[in-house]
């Protein structure tokens, strides 16, 4: 318990304060301590990373060992990451090496891909889920009409009445309105919403009411 | 009644288009447009135009950190984005430290960081400086106001900082006169906080589409000189350098596919009505 509770909850309050008063005070001792604590922080996460790769080893090491299903990709994975690494470590990085070859033409086109694929969702849930069942999805289906034709070149061109009647505002500029006043007042409402959470947030932690970041048992 | 149902089916197969009939429609759409170019010119808008007006601002003895934190999936909007702001600061003889926050973001922008500095006969080291990744992102950040050479004591072919002639006198945030932080998440606000806020240092963010409506509370309030939002933000600094490159030809993709949701969108919402009057009558 004192291991597991007691001094996790010490470290916390103590760091707390300790980094709440650094920041006001502008002294030698105070730039130090913070430096310090750079440093550490690097080194901390660093190894963190470690305990990420014996991780990712173990668990596909596991799923091998007992064929789980889907196991060959477990083996593709182990298999590509250490021959990553010594790409890496006997050739290089540079342009032209194996680890950039593979890098550029297989992890790039992957991920990629797999992001490009949410043109096609989007489109087709839009198609279906975009209806103007209501005077709000109404409001908000006219607003994302106009914010996509703001975003093209198009949508300028089609603004045939900015020629006509230079006064009267162009799709673009309907679209950057939109994006200005109406989207900005609700993201700045709920920043400072965010804002307001995370402090109330680290205050319950170095205080010791929010413990749910130390787990369950 | 028969022409009624046969009316009625018209409509129900104007609401239920197969999604692979959409998808073949968006391919094309996307596809299409790289091989037939309209040319369209792209209007710039005044988040752009102000961060293009800033570099431009800037002399040879100034500094802009050129930060790639991103990964390859939001590549194709940010990577163009990064190339048109480090190619405005070589035109300008604007020394430039290039890094990342990211570990896939030294790999990225190395080609791109090449092949410019090719382009307009600049030299690692001299004009610029590659310092590739670091981990530990904020605190990297935080690191920097101290000393840029602790924080990347070697740049990315493992030359040390100190030796490189272009970090002569560039120790910290005080040499640094511009921050452009490319990244398809919140990190942009990390900078904000721990770059802006303490050290008063300008910084504009490119982001991608997504992101871009979180960034406009920050442009209002001044804390950002500028924002490159999306592709149509690539592409339209491309415009203002005019070295038109991958931004302005997926701009054209990013036009049809935009029209062709719409077109689909309003498609869906005729049949929806016509079904509801139907269902009225």
């Amino acid at each position: 318990m004192l291991w597991k509770k007691q001094i996790p909850l010490a470290i916390a309050f103590i760091m707390g304060l300790i980094f709440g008063i650094q920041y006001f005070v502008p002294h030698r001792i105070s730039d130090q301590f913070f430096q310090g604590y750079l440093d550490w922080g690097i080194v901390i996460g660093i190894f963190g990373s470690m305990l990420g790769f014996i991780s990712f080893y173990r668990a596909h090491g596991m799923r091998v060992k007992k064929k789980a299903p889907a196991w060959p990709y477990s083996l593709i994975a182990i298999a590509v990451s250490i021959f990553m690494a010594l790409a890496g470590f006997i050739q290089g990085r540079e342009t032209g090496t194996i680890y950039s070859n593979m890098y550029f033409y297989v992890l790039v086109s992957i991920e990629g891909t797999m992001f490009s694929l949410l043109a096609f969702y989007i489109s087709s849930a839009a198609y279906r889920a975009f209806r103007a069942r209501s005077a709000q999805a109404t409001a908000l289906l006219i607003a994302a009409i106009v914010v996509m034709l703001g975003r093209v070149p198009l949508g300028e061109q089609l603004s045939f009445w900015s020629n006509i009647w230079p006064s009267l505002p162009s799709i673009t500029n309907i679209s950057d309105w939109i994006l200005n006043v109406p989207n900005m007042a609700a993201k700045r409402s709920m920043e400072l919403g965010i804002g307001l959470g995370i402090m109330m947030l680290s205050l319950k932690i170095v205080l010791g009411i929010e413990r749910s970041y130390m787990g369950s048992d | 009644m028969a022409k009624q149902q046969q009316e009625k089916s018209f409509w129900q197969k104007l609401i239920g288009i197969d999604r692979r009939v959409i998808y073949l429609i968006i391919a094309l759409a996307m596809i299409l447009p790289f091989f037939f170019q309209m040319g369209l010119p792209i209007p710039v808008t005044d988040e752009v135009k102000r961060v293009y007006d800033y570099v431009e601002g800037l002399t040879p003895t100034d500094c802009v950190v050129l930060s790639a934190d991103f990964s390859p999936s939001v590549a194709p909007e940010l990577s163009p984005m990064f190339e048109a702001v480090f190619r405005h600061c070589l035109k300008n003889k604007v020394k430039v430290l290039v890094i990342s926050l990211l570990p896939q973001g030294p790999g990225l922008v190395e080609p791109v960081v090449q092949q410019a500095a090719r382009d307009h006969r600049a030299t690692n080291g001299v004009d610029y400086a590659f310092l590739g990744y670091q981990y530990g992102f904020s605190l990297v950040i935080m690191r920097m106001m101290e000393n840029i050479e602790a924080a990347f004591p070697n740049d990315y072919y493992g030359t040390k900082t100190s030796d490189l002639p272009v970090m002569k006198n560039i120790h910290n945030y005080e040499e640094i006169d511009l921050i452009v932080s490319l990244t398809g998440s919140s990190n942009h606000r990390v900078w904000l906080t721990y770059a802006h806020e303490p050290y008063n240092v300008p910084v504009a963010p490119g982001v991608t589409a997504v992101i871009a409506a979180d960034v406009y509370p920050y442009l209002q309030s001044k804390q950002f000189i500028g924002m490159l939002g999306g592709l149509k933000g690539a592409a339209e600094y491309e415009t203002l350098i005019e070295e038109k490159k991958m931004a302005s030809m997926g701009m054209e993709a990013q036009n049809w596919a935009h029209i062709v949701i719409i077109l689909f969108i309003i498609i869906g919402n005729i049949g929806f009505f016509a079904i509801k009057r139907q269902e009225r009558a």
